[in-house]
C-alpha cells in the first residue's frame, strides 16, 4: 500500500498527490500550489510522475502503429457501400416518383378548384345579367 | 496516405456523389480505422464489423461532413461511436474475447537499436495492458491518449458526460501506470 505520510508544511499526502497525478501529467488539470510543493519535495511522487509520462509517451507512439487488416476487409466494406449506394439510388428514384405523383395530384386539385371558382363566377355573372 | 489537399478534393467529390472518390478515401484510411476499431473492441471480428459499419455511416452522412477536421479524424469519431454501440451490444450477450496474437507492425523509423528494442518492449507491454483494461476505460484512454481526440468529442461519441470521460481517463491511466510501473507495495497489493 501507498504511504499516507504527510510531506512539507501544506499537509498534502502522497495519496492526495497520487489522485491528482493522472490529470496533471499532460496538463489536463492544473496542480494546486500545495500539490506542486509536495511533488517538488517528494522523490516518490516525482518518480511516479515520470512513470505516468512514460506511459503517456508510449501511448502516443501507438498512434504510429497500424494493424494490418485481413485482406477481405476492404472488399467487404466496398461491397457494403455499393449495396447501400444502390439502395439509396432506388430510394431516391422512388422518392422522385412519389414527389412527381403527389405534385401531379396537387396540380390537378388546384386546377379543379380554380375551374370551379371560375365556373361559379361565370354563373353569378349570368344571373346578374339576366 | 492521402495528403490534405488531395483529401479535401476527394471529400468534395464524394460529397457530390462520386463513389470513386469515396472508395479512395476508404482505401487510404481503412487500416487506421481498423486499428482503432481493434484497439477499442479487443478482437478481430468485432473490429471488422465496427470498421464496416463506420464506413457505411460515413457514406450515408458524407454530405454532413463540414470538412473542418481531417476525414480520418471524422472517421475516428464515427468508429468510436460504432465501437461503443458494438460493445454495449456485446456486454448484453457474451463476454469480450481478448486475443493475444496482435499482428502489430511499427512504421516508425528508428536509428537507435537499443533504444528501439526497449521502446518496442514497452509498447508491447502497453498494448497488452490496454487490451486487459475494462472496455469502458480502454475506449477513453485510446481515444484521448493515442488518437488525441478532445474530451467533448470522446464524451459525445461514447454517450457519456465530459466529466465522466475525465474520470474514466484518470482511472485508465492509473491502472496502466500501476500495471506497467508498480510502485513499492502496489505489486503486493495487486497480488492479494
Amino acid at each position: 500500500m501507498r504511504s499516507s505520510r504527510f510531506f512539507g508544511s501544506g499537509g498534502v499526502s502522497c495519496d492526495d498527490v497520487a489522485d491528482a497525478l493522472p490529470g496533471i501529467v499532460d496538463g489536463l488539470e492544473v496542480a494546486d500550489l500545495e500539490v506542486q510543493r509536495h511533488v517538488a519535495a517528494c522523490l516518490r511522487c516525482q518518480a511516479e510522475l515520470v512513470q505516468y509520462r512514460k506511459v503517456l509517451r508510449t501511448l502516443h507512439q501507438l498512434r504510429t502503429e497500424v494493424l494490418e487488416p485481413a485482406p477481405g476487409l476492404l472488399p467487404d466494406i466496398l461491397a457494403a457501400i455499393g449495396a447501400a449506394g444502390e439502395r439509396r439510388a432506388i430510394h431516391d428514384l422512388l422518392n422522385g416518383r412519389r414527389v412527381a405523383y403527389v405534385g401531379g395530384i396537387a396540380a390537378a386539385t388546384a386546377a379543379g378548384a380554380a375551374g370551379a371558382i371560375l365556373a361559379s363566377r361565370a354563373r353569378r355573372r349570368v344571373r346578374l345579367a339576366s | 496516405m492521402v495528403i490534405p489537399s488531395d483529401e479535401a478534393r476527394l471529400v468534395a467529390a464524394a460529397k457530390a456523389g462520386d463513389s470513386g472518390a469515396f472508395t479512395a478515401l476508404v482505401e487510404s484510411t481503412q487500416a487506421d480505422v481498423y486499428t482503432l476499431a481493434y484497439r477499442l473492441t479487443g478482437n478481430e471480428d468485432d473490429a471488422r464489423d465496427v470498421a464496416q459499419e463506420a464506413y457505411l455511416r460515413a457514406f450515408r452522412s458524407i454530405k454532413r461532413f463540414r470538412g473542418d477536421a481531417r476525414f480520418s479524424t471524422w472517421m475516428y469519431r464515427i468508429t468510436a461511436n460504432c465501437a461503443s454501440t458494438q460493445l454495449t451490444r456485446r456486454s448484453k450477450g457474451r463476454h469480450d474475447e481478448l486475443s493475444d496474437d496482435d499482428n502489430v507492425f511499427d512504421e516508425r523509423p528508428e536509428s537507435d537499436p537499443e533504444g528501439m528494442a526497449e521502446a518496442g518492449l514497452l509498447r508491447d507491454r502497453v498494448t497488452e495492458a490496454l487490451a486487459d483494461l475494462p472496455a469502458i476505460l480502454r475506449a477513453v484512454v485510446v481515444l484521448r491518449d493515442v488518437y488525441d481526440l478532445p474530451h467533448d468529442a470522446i464524451a459525445s461519441e461514447l454517450g457519456i458526460t465530459e466529466s465522466a470521460a475525465k474520470v474514466r481517463l484518470h482511472r485508465a491511466r492509473r491502472k496502466l501506470r500501476e500495471r506497467l510501473f508498480p510502485m513499492p507495495g502496489e505489486e503486493k497489493a495487486r497480488a492479494v
